[in-house]
């Protein structure tokens, strides 16, 4: 007895239905992806990137919001990149299955899912406030910090998870210490996991608005921040202004899309990398 | 060495708790001016009004849960859909081109997609339905839509991926075809996980901030369809912070309505581990 | 893979070094508020920082309210408001130890907009109060369109909605209004919506951006003629009835540096940007005493 042929009609159109899904979700990302390539392309040139804004932002380039993006993206990869793999690597080597651990990684998976308009809210109150910080790059640094921490923990856990037990149980029984077991079988593997995690974190954290509105973005500055306690412009922040505050948008709206073009480039080399990097730890994986 | 990692997840305990202790704090200073009720007892939020200050909460949350809803109303079935597709139908060449894909457009920031909103999204509606413009609920609904649709296509699909190959062969064995399968045996196995992933999906969009801000036009009016404009509890936190002094009641207020946020976040990921976790169970 | 780890660590911080050392110090000043203003002030600090190498001027947006508690939390030092100061606002200053020192550096004048088919003219202060304060829902008794209103504003931040609602509303705003974040969002909106009517700084329309938009004009009462913002006089003779002073605020009165920027402000180049950008320059008033030494 086979399907009935309502049966197979029922399956045919499912199955193309699945398939339609599928395509409409890749034509927007498409669509997105074309229209900011192909609208700003003509935007983009050496003199865009490597020069300030001039006449009021009508002209020049995205220098000062570029060196600013890389800057913060630097302090928060400083902050959360340490404690985050060395709370990880505590988590999944040392911690006990205690009430404490159930607790700490339960608090850590609410933390991923907080929305960024809220550790903007904590910066202001911590950072820019509390701590005496002002409205700075270290602020924003700081705050975008907390921001990518539970993400880095999460991913850096699942890449230790991957390393097979036998690994440590076998250094162990060599007489290496826990550490020394660690830092010999463990990490040496996980490290690809690690800096995609890493990686991924900061290019999220290098396109986020909300966190650095109130810790230290500004509209307009001549020159990226010479110390820690400046304040500086941020590519995010900046094709905000564009599209939204400027006072001749249409006239800007090339250098927007020039913007959203060199931030969604970023993002994607920065995705690309960590997917390089993904790919050759696979390789290796299956070839040893 | 023990005691150096140790010491890192104490930090981060420390500090996870301090955000929510900070949240708290400041959250409850706003009621040494402003009484609990008066969140409550109406429906604007006007803090800086000609006369009384207002701080109702409830167009904050409406416009909230409605651009939510009108997201998860088109991002399921559509995430839904392609984590099937990409489990249960697409061959290995064919994964291996869309998942990166989607993934890029997980990484896409936020502004961009606010951007599209404007540019794009916003004057197409307008057009197609004859609007005045494009600044509404219905344009963030589809941003936002976008936006939770990797996690829902991520983690549904991996619920269905995990489902045992011996499920599916039992059902080709008493000649099921493809979509008999995947109806019958995978979805209902995979229910959990993919009911948790539609609540995180439900968690990523209320969550949003950039996008809402820039595209839904924030009215303070009550919205009427999807076809009026709209402001979110995280765009009026957007707007608002900049203008406050610091120590004044509207800025405690603000962390009222963070520790709003802060609690739906709670909620949305508490409900979708226990949902999870009855999936577990069942498999095991 | 290792190696490849710490080189690039290594890399990320020479970079990162570079951007702290070797330059010499500026002097930062910051600028912070109004959307109306910033982008005469940012044209005024891009010429300043021409003549000034050694001063670095950053001027950000977000609203005169912005820019008044920024001076209240102490994140600025020269905050751009189209407003006055409130009550309010200069309690917690008090409360801060700051102390606002006002200064009106030019004129501006509020012109309301709508789409160039609209066949109304002229409206008087009254209706227009009428029409934003929801009171007039409908086109019929100005323009006689029978089509509804669709009100366009800023959002609680800006000084141009406090103004505005102060001044001609005279009223709370009706719920409808759309809240958008600057003058070129109302300004697009605008074009695109014959029913629409909005309120922007005259400064912003030049004849590029008067394209599909008409200004009204604007009567004091039923019996007083109609003056449009456009035409120049009549703001300087005060025919026009919506103007507004520019105001900044420093904490105290400001010294060094940041004087020498205001003084720029009061100087011929700086009128001179104040006017091409569709402002009206004026006299430093109280601060001639300052700047004269």
């Amino acid at each position: 007895m086979g399907l009935t042929k309502r049966k197979k009609i029922q399956s045919f159109l499912g199955l193309r239905f699945l398939g339609l899904c599928t395509l409409i979700v890749l034509a927007f990302i498409i669509i997105v992806l074309s229209d900011i390539a192909w609208k700003g392309a003509g935007a983009l040139s050496w003199e865009f990137i490597f020069s300030i804004p001039r006449k009021g932002m009508t002209e020049g380039g995205i220098y000062p919001a570029l060196a600013g993006t890389v800057l913060v993206t630097m302090i928060t990869a400083l902050f959360s990149i340490p404690v985050g793999v060395a709370t990880a690597i505590y988590l999944n080597e040392y911690a006990s299955d205690s009430v404490l651990t159930k607790a700490l990684r339960a608090s850590i998976r609410n933390l991923a899912g907080v929305p960024s308009i809220i550790y903007g809210l904590f910066g202001v109150a911590l950072f820019v406030e509390g701590a005496g910080l002002g409205s700075s790059v270290i602020s924003s640094g700081l705050t975008l910090g907390l921001m990518t921490l539970p993400y880095i923990i999460t991913s850096t856990e699942e890449a230790l998870r991957s390393v097979p037990h036998t690994y440590r149980e076998g250094a162990l029984a060599l007489g290496a210490t826990k550490w020394e077991a660690i830092q010999t079988t463990v990490l040496p593997s996980a490290v690809p996991g690690i800096t995609t995690g890493a990686i991924l974190g900061l290019s999220r954290a290098a396109g986020e608005t909300a966190p650095i509105l109130f810790t230290g973005v500004t509209f307009y500055l001549r020159f990226p921040p010479d110390s820690l306690n400046n304040e500086f412009m941020a590519l995010p922040y900046h094709l905000y202004i564009l599209s939204t505050q400027h006072h001749a948008i249409e006239q800007v709206r090339p250098l927007a899309y020039g913007t959203a073009l060199v931030l969604i480039l970023l993002v994607i080399l920065l995705n690309v990398i960590a997917f390089f990097i993904r790919y050759r730890f696979n390789k290796l994986k299956s070839s040893r | 060495m023990k005691a150096v990692f140790a010491l890192a997840g104490l930090f981060t305990i420390f500090v996870l708790l301090g955000i929510l202790a900070l949240l708290v704090t400041n959250g409850m200073k706003a009621f040494n001016h402003i009484p609990f009720s008066s969140f409550f007892n109406s429906s604007y939020w006007n803090p800086a009004a000609l006369g009384e200050p207002s701080y109702g909460l409830w167009q904050l949350l409406w416009s909230s849960l409605m651009v939510t809803a009108g997201a998860l109303v088109i991002a399921i079935p559509l995430g839904i859909g392609t984590a099937a597709y990409l489990s249960e139908v697409a061959s290995a060449r064919i994964r291996n081109v869309v998942k990166p894909i989607i993934e890029i457009l997980a990484g896409i920031p936020s502004v961009a997609i606010g951007f599209i909103g404007i540019v794009l999204i916003g004057p197409a509606i307008a057009d197609l339905f004859r609007l005045n413009n494009g600044f509404n609920a219905l344009n963030g609904a589809i941003l936002l839509a976008f936006m939770s649709l990797p996690t829902i296509i991520s983690v549904s699909e991996d619920a269905m991926q995990a489902v045992p190959k011996s499920f599916r062969e039992g059902s080709y064995a008493l000649g099921g075809n493809k979509w008999i399968t995947l109806t019958k045996v995978v979805l209902p196995a995979s229910a959990s996980g993919i009911i948790a992933a539609c609540i995180l999906g439900f968690g990523r969009a209320i969550g949003e901030t950039m996008t809402v801000l820039m595209v839904t036009g924030n009215a303070t009016a009550m919205p009427d369809s999807f076809f009026d404009p709209v402001r979110t509890l995280t765009a009026t936190i957007a707007i608002e912070l900049g203008e406050v002094p610091y120590d004044s009641p509207h800025y405690y207020a603000l962390f009222v309505l963070g520790i709003l946020l802060f609690l739906i976040s709670l909620a949305v990921n508490f409900i979708s581990e226990w949902v999870a976790s009855r999936y577990r169970y069942k498999v095991s | 893979m290792l190696r490849f780890f710490i080189v690039s660590v290594v890399l990320a911080l020479v970079v990162f070094e570079s951007c702290f050392s070797g330059k010499t110090k500026y002097e930062a000043i910051r600028v912070r508020g109004s959307d109306s203003e910033v982008n005469l002030v940012q044209a005024l600090a891009e010429n300043y920082m021409d003549t000034h190498e050694l001063v670095s001027v950053g001027v950000t947006g977000g609203g005169s309210g912005a820019g008044i508690a920024a001076l209240i939390n102490n994140k600025t030092d020269l905050a751009n408001s189209s407003r006055e100061i409130s009550e309010e606002e200069l309690y917690f200053a008090k409360k801060r130890n700051i102390d606002p020192y006002e200064i009106v550096f030019a004129m501006d004048a509020l012109a309301v907009i709508v789409h160039a088919d609209n066949p109304a003219d002229s409206i008087t202060l009254r209706d227009l109060g009428r029409l934003y304060s929801g009171k007039m829902g409908n086109w019929q008794e100005i323009s006689g369109l029978n089509e509804a209103v669709i009100l366009y504003g800023r959002q609680s931040s800006s000084g141009t909605y406090i103004f505005f609602r102060e001044f001609v509303v005279k009223d709370e705003y009706d719920t409808s209004m759309i809240g958008m974040s600057g003058t070129a969002q109302i300004v697009e909106a605008i074009r695109k919506d014959k029913k629409g009517i909005g309120y922007v700084s005259s400064g912003y329309l030049d004849e590029k951006v008067l394209q599909n938009l008409k200004v009204l004009k604007i009567k004091a009462n039923e019996h007083s003629p109609a003056y449009s913002p456009l035409e120049k006089t009549t703001i300087i003779s005060g025919d026009y009835p919506i103007t507004r002073p520019l105001l900044q605020y420093t904490n105290g009165r400001p010294t060094g540096t940041l004087l020498d920027f205001i003084r720029y402000q009061f100087s011929p180049e700086g009128a001179e940007i104040i006017e091409s950008n569709g402002f009206y320059p004026v006299a430093p008033g109280e601060l001639m005493a300052e700047l004269k030494k």
